[in-house]
């Protein structure tokens, strides 16, 4: 590769970046040979855990000789467990070739984490299977609202989507009040007192009189709202 | 078991009170034990109706405030021996009752009696929710014009939201009972017709009363309308209610007119 002579384009080779892992700790207690024959029951019932797993070894507990050391290190290795790092041990009575002293670790509770599902999105309507009484009022600004009986004069409906009414509507319906236009109004019987998509409404008076008690839709239409029957 | 029967209707003068003395009278008639609650407070009209009032001691709020036992307030019919009346007190307002006061009372009542009928007070304040609130089942009195039709809506979506069982998530068995019905208004297209109403309402029916002198006149003489005229239509049409109520399938009578000779004589001109 021939590397371009100018001055500008030289950059640092080795470039840091900072990153924490999650190790396990092995803290060894006197006497050795116990704790390391303890080690080995624990291996013979998962002999592939520590697999692939890198270790710190936290010697606070103990007080050990830098041959004592060596040969502790050695032990661990030799049963297929990689030592990454010392921890709790004078940087004196450490010599080379041994995994790095570290310090500053912070408890950690090891968890499996879980790839974190889609979040899954609500479906956002709202069902009433009662009819709406007279001076009940249903606000609902999150979506759909769909009533399975009938709106009666004097209620209201309010809706952030489209209302559904499965019976006759004769009470008030208001659609898509945070300015979705989109929105529309349906009803088996249309003997609204008012209806109303994103604003722009009609009353009783202006609503067809060839419509009513026809099953209708209500939708906008620009800046007009279009009532037409539905066969 | 005891039940909890509320009559109400949201709009006044449709016959509430009538309703709840020929219902009372009725049940007792076919051997139930029966007590009339007033709970209009502060007017105090079902001992009239019932012709009681001179009878009057103790009232119910007197028993819901604990000044007198509820036996001391109960006054038994002097015709039907499983009728009893619990009367409203005329001197005091309608906020001297007390949720858990009537809630103490009903359940008492429940141990004695099998039916406790319940005269709602008009309206949907506070009296009227009192009356509602533990009621088991409940008579809309509806009468076949619009505003009363309307009230009467209001009033059903209080009952399923605002009583004790609607808030246990059980529900107020509903039943519609169409007062003052005139055949002759309604075949002219002056009143509601019956399918309208239910329509609108959409509860089931208990029964249709007609518009009748008969009524007015039990009244004003202090008997319910099923004791004091038996034969009349008013009286069949509350004794067929009644045994719908008690669970009875009873043919559903719409009343007709009956053109007599004065009728057609003088029906152009009556309207």
């Amino acid at each position: 590769m021939v590397m371009s002579a100018s001055a500008e384009t030289v950059r640092p080779v080795i470039r840091l970046r900072g990153r924490s892992y999650v190790a396990f700790v092995f803290s060894p207690v006197v006497p050795i040979a116990d704790w390391l024959s303890e080690l080995d029951a624990t291996l013979k019932g998962s002999p592939g855990f520590f697999v692939g797993k890198p270790i710190v070894l936290d010697l606070s507990a103990v007080d050990l000789s830098p041959l004592a050391i060596t040969h502790l290190i050695k032990s661990i290795e030799s049963r297929n467990i990689r030592v990454l790092g010392l921890e709790g041990v004078e940087q004196a009575r450490l010599s080379l070739g041994m995994p790095p002293l570290l310090s500053g670790g912070r408890h950690c509770a090891v968890q499996e984490i879980e790839p974190e599902k889609p979040q899954l999105q609500q479906p956002t309507s709202l069902l009433l299977d009662q009819p709406v009484r007279s001076g009940q009022s249903i606000v609902f600004p999150d979506g759909d609202v769909t009533v399975l009986g009938a709106v009666s004069s004097g209620a209201e409906i309010v809706a952030g989507g489209s209302i559904h009414v499965y019976g006759a509507l004769r009470g008030r319906a208001m659609a898509g009040i945070n300015g979705n236009s989109a929105a529309r109004i349906y009803c088996q019987k249309i003997e609204a007192e008012l209806v109303a998509i994103d604003g722009y409404y009609q009353t009783a008076e202006q609503i067809d009189a060839a419509l009513r008690g026809r099953a209708a839709q209500a939708r906008l239409e620009g800046h007009s709202m279009k009532i037409v029957a539905l066969n | 078991m005891a039940k909890v029967l509320v009559v109400t209707s949201g709009k006044g003068g449709v016959g509430k009170t009538t309703t709840t003395a020929a219902m009372g009278a009725a049940l007792a008639q076919a051997g139930e034990k029966v007590v009339v609650v007033d709970f209009d407070v502060g007017l105090r009209n079902l001992d009239l109706v019932l012709g009681a009032e001179r009878r009057v001691v103790f009232d119910l709020i007197n028993v819901v405030h604990g000044v007198a036992k509820l036996p001391q307030a109960l006054i038994r019919d002097k015709r039907l021996e499983n009728l009893w009346l619990l009367p409203a007190s005329q001197t005091k307002d309608k906020d001297a009752l007390t949720e858990d006061g009537v809630g103490r009372v009903i359940t008492e009542l429940r141990k004695t009696f099998d039916w406790v009928v319940c005269d709602s007070p008009a309206g949907i304040e506070r009296g009227a929710m009192l009356a509602m609130r533990y009621a088991d089942e409940a008579i809309i009195v509806t009468n076949p014009e619009v505003s009363s039709v309307r009230d009467s809506d209001r009033i059903i979506g209080m009952l399923d939201s605002k009583t004790v069982r609607a808030e246990n998530g059980e529900r107020v068995e509903k039943h519609i009972l169409i007062t003052r019905y005139d055949p002759g208004r309604a075949a002219r297209g002056e009143m509601l017709s019956i399918d309208d109403v239910l329509e609108i309402l959409a509860t089931p029916l208990l029964g249709i009363v007609p518009e009748s002198q008969d009524v007015l006149r039990a009244s004003n003489v202090g008997c319910p309308v099923t004791l004091n005229s038996p034969a009349s239509a008013p009286a069949r049409a509350y004794h067929d209610a009644m045994r719908r109520l008690l669970g009875e399938e009873v043919e559903m009578q719409i009343p007709s007119e009956r053109k007599g000779l004065m009728n057609l004589l003088l029906g152009r001109r009556a309207a």
